[in-house]
């Protein structure tokens, strides 16, 4: 956006064919083409961040009211009795999330490993399914894992509810991988093979290990992305006014406690809805910071 | 420790494409063999045919036979891991492994491998002088390697391939990156090295084979044209496509 003198003012012209005023006047639209894309870009980035402010600070507003150290300490009280918290959501939550991830995280970095190294037609089927489950929507897979565990078990479970997130995770996780692998660049795979390491060793060791932030970011980005999921836990984990009993009993967990206190009619369970929705909010962005931090290299200078 | 290679009516192919066309000539040891030719006449696929790489491209076919010193390295009961352990290489760019510091990239060859092995810092600090970068990286050895210039990344990856002990160095274009004065360093690294190795360097510089190497090989279109000292090949050569060549009429 230099406003100097044209630097070809001094050339001589005629070898483009064109006129100095010519010149001047192209140069002219450049710059004004330039001014315009500048200004839609800046307007998209707005458009982008109104909403996400905007709900940080809706939930933020509402939610802090309700924020003490109960609320992360103390079971849910029955309606009328104040107090009481949703610290068995909230515990509940992350051992769905650590299920999830024991689960979905092997299978996913291993499939996506995998997939960017094979070309295999096996390989072509694995990265089209992980495709098409990534598009199912969340409550059909809750609805799956009902069919496939709930009614054999004849219970809802944490386990059914750390499977149904994992079947979430796991697409997401793999494509991420493949594409973190493939980007690492095919020479460092020769030059490790060409020191006589033996190929998984030279896979394992050099080409993973160079895509490791990238794929430690995916990872946090889909736990971030389970965490908040409902739809899948609503027959599989159900919920649970209580604390966990062992991980083949329903359990509780955040979104599913905001989901039914939101819809109740007494006011002071939205209020406790809306602290709920701040914490798991707050949860969240913690973990994409973290995936951020992850992200970077041992050598980033950023 | 160094041993010649013979190569014998070597073929190579890429799927239907066949790249090289019965080769057959003898690098010998303790000596620089260059490799020229015009672009795509099949000297990195020559070169990666030695060590075993050609057959990691998708496609990739070989037939024929190559042997370092008598022991072949084609065979059902060969082991290209073990090949590529005896035939170190350098690729025409820079390839240090970029989540390892400087003193891990040279040492890379045996910490990549299962198991502790000896001294590994002395270790580095041979194969660094070796590879004429030791005072240029003595005090950051635990820096990234991509911090490095071009030049001192390719005596770097120079140094790494050095440090497993080869008895082969195959140098495909290392200078073709670089500025002179890294050239000219590079190129002093391989005169000496040609001193313990069987040196086979590829290269477009006509005056880098001159200046470096004992024989020349002028490949074209996936065959080998001439072979031989490399003064006579270029004072005096025996084919006219060589003589074409060297004298810039083509390529
Ligand atoms: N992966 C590949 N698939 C198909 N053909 C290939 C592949 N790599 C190389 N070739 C072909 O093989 C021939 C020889 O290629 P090669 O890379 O050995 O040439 P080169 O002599 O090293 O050229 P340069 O001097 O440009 O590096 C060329 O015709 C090239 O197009
Ligand atoms: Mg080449």
């Amino acid at each position: 956006m230099s406003q100097e003198p044209l630097a070809a003012t001094h050339l001589p012209l005629s070898r483009w064919g064109i006129s100095r005023r010519q010149l001047e006047g192209r140069i002219r639209r450049r710059r004004w083409a330039d001014r315009i894309i500048r200004g839609l870009m800046v307007a998209s980035v707005v458009v982008v961040l109104i909403p996400l402010f905007s709900l940080l600070i809706y939930v933020g507003r509402s939610g802090i009211q309700g924020l003490d150290l109960a609320f992360f300490t103390q079971l849910p009280k029955p309606v009328g009795m104040p107090g009481g918290g949703m610290a068995n959501a909230i515990v509940g939550s992350l051992i769905l999330v650590g299920l999830a991830a024991a689960i979905g995280v092997p299978v996913g970095v291993m499939a996506g490993v995998f997939l960017a190294r094979s070309t295999s037609r096996l390989a072509d089927g694995v990265r089209f399914v992980a495709q098409v489950l990534n598009g199912v929507p969340s409550i059909v897979v809750g609805l799956a894992v009902y069919g496939l565990m709930v009614v054999p078990m004849q219970t809802y479970s944490a386990w059914a509810g750390g499977v149904a997130l994992a079947l979430i995770m796991i697409p997401l996780v793999t494509l991420n991988t493949e594409e973190m692998v493939r980007l690492v660049p095919r020479d460092l795979n020769e030059a490790a093979l060409a020191l006589g390491v033996p190929a998984w060793l030279a896979t394992l060791r050099v080409v993973v290990r160079t895509a490791l932030p990238g794929i430690l970011t995916g990872i946090m980005l889909a736990l971030a992305r389970v965490a908040g999921e409902t739809a899948p836990l609503l027959f599989t984990a159900l919920n649970n006014a209580f604390w966990h009993q062992g991980l083949s009993n329903p359990i509780a967990s955040l979104p599913v406690t905001i989901y039914n206190y939101a819809i109740s009619p007494y006011p002071e369970w939205h209020q406790k809805a809306w602290t709920g929705a701040l914490v798991l909010v707050a949860m969240v962005l913690i973990t994409n910071v973290l995936a951020r931090f992850f992200g970077r290299s041992r050598y980033d200078r950023r | 420790m160094a041993v010649p290679i013979r190569v014998e009516h070597l073929n190579a192919a890429f799927g239907p494409f066949q790249a090289l066309h019965d080769v057959t000539l003898t690098l010998p040891a303790r000596q620089v063999t260059a490799i020229i030719g015009p672009s795509g006449c099949g000297k990195s696929t020559f070169v990666r045919c030695i060590n075993r790489m050609h057959e990691e491209t998708p496609g990739g076919r070989v037939w024929g036979q190559i042997y370092l010193g008598d022991e072949p390295v084609y065979g059902p009961d060969v082991d290209p891991v073990v090949i590529r352990r005896r035939v170190g290489m350098v690729f025409q760019r820079p390839t240090p492994f970029p989540t390892m510091s400087i003193l891990e990239n040279v040492v890379a060859g045996y910490t990549l491998l299962p198991g502790r092995p000896r001294d590994l810092e002395s270790l580095a600090e041979r194969s660094l002088r070796q590879a004429g970068l030791w005072d240029e990286v003595k005090d950051r050895l635990r820096d990234s390697p991509l911090n490095l210039s071009g030049g001192q990344q390719q005596r770097l990856c120079i140094a790494r391939a050095l440090a497993v002990e080869p008895e082969v160095i195959l140098l495909d274009e290392p200078c073709s990156s670089l500025d002179p004065i890294s050239t000219a360093k590079v190129e002093e690294t391989i005169m000496e090295l040609a001193q313990r190795y069987t040196v086979v360097l590829v290269t477009h510089n006509i005056q880098q084979a001159t200046r470096v190497s004992q024989h020349t090989a002028f490949f074209l279109l996936g065959r080998l044209i001439e072979f031989g000292p490399t003064e006579q090949l270029f004072t005096n050569p025996a084919n006219e496509q060589t003589e074409a060549y060297i004298t810039g009429r083509f390529g």
